[in-house]
């Protein structure tokens, strides 16, 4: 059962995914995009990560993706027609070379006997996972805070209205 | 019993789906949308691999990518509405001051 599921997410989160990335409009883009998320944290549930499911729709899909939406509203952002660019043909070798990469990956990974192997039911509470954390990862946890603190003073800096005289060109 | 192979070719369609993103598109904010995509794709990996291995590290792994995606979303966001100040278009090519 769980089986079946996994791959009807699955499928719901390309196929979201897919319609993400060829949207016009970039609110319908974001919308696509947190039913992904929402596919792909039920996906980490199967996967024994209740936890991190929980967080993947509280800061992915809720934080995240509606600062984007606030990004967009606030800018007024239409669907705007932008020119094709120049020369798709100048993508095309390195598209081939990458897809040709991709399929022998593709290919690794099938012919691995690792690969066959089932992911067996495995769940982690919430309590281990922060044990871990803060234990073992403690000092990550300590450099990830400071990276969070010197992001805000960043952004802050970059979206501070400009002092008079100094007009951006 | 999902294989683990059949997780891993679930993110690599996901991330190559999100680098497309980004080598098509050229609007600032689809790009950074490419970009949290490819990251997604890498946790769905170190989830998968922490089932696998029955070992809680990759978890946590996820849990430390999501608070630097955040760092990263916040700063490129503010990043986002300076470039619109300075130019009123959101097109990369528009950006090209450095003849990159």
């Amino acid at each position: 059962m769980n089986t079946i599921l996994f791959y009807i997410l699955g499928f719901i989160l390309l196929a979201a995914t897919l319609m993400c990335i060829t949207r016009r409009n970039p609110v319908h883009a974001v919308v696509y995009l947190v039913a992904g998320f929402f596919a792909l944290a039920l996906m980490f549930y199967l996967l024994g990560a209740p936890l991190v499911a929980a967080w993947e729709v509280i800061v992915y899909a809720g934080a995240i993706m509606v600062l984007f939406l606030f990004i967009i509203m606030m800018l007024g952002l239409a669907p705007q027609e932008v020119p094709p660019g120049p020369g798709w043909q100048r993508w095309l070798p390195l598209a081939l070379l990458s897809a040709s990469l991709m399929a022998c990956t593709l290919l690794l990974v099938v012919q691995d006997p690792a690969a066959g192997q089932g992911i067996s039911d495995y769940s982690l509470a919430p309590q281990a996972l922060g044990e871990v954390l803060f234990s073992r990862y403690a000092l990550a946890v300590e450099i990830v805070s400071f990276q969070l603190l010197f992001a805000t003073i960043g952004a802050y800096l970059l979206g501070r209205p400009q002092p008079k005289g100094e007009e951006p060109r | 019993m999902i294989p683990f192979g059949h997780a891993l070719a679930f993110a690599g369609a996901l991330f190559v789906l999100g680098l497309s993103c980004v080598l098509i598109r050229r609007q600032i904010l689809m790009i950074l949308i490419g970009v949290e995509i490819m990251l997604n794709a890498a946790s769905l990996v170190f989830v998968a691999a922490s089932a696998f291995w029955r070992q809680p590290d990759g978890q946590a792994f996820v849990i430390l990518l999501m608070a630097i995606t955040a760092a990263e979303v916040a700063v490129a966001l503010a990043m986002v509405v300076y470039l619109w100040r300075r130019k009123r278009t959101l097109v990369a090519d528009e950006f090209d001051g450095m003849c990159g």
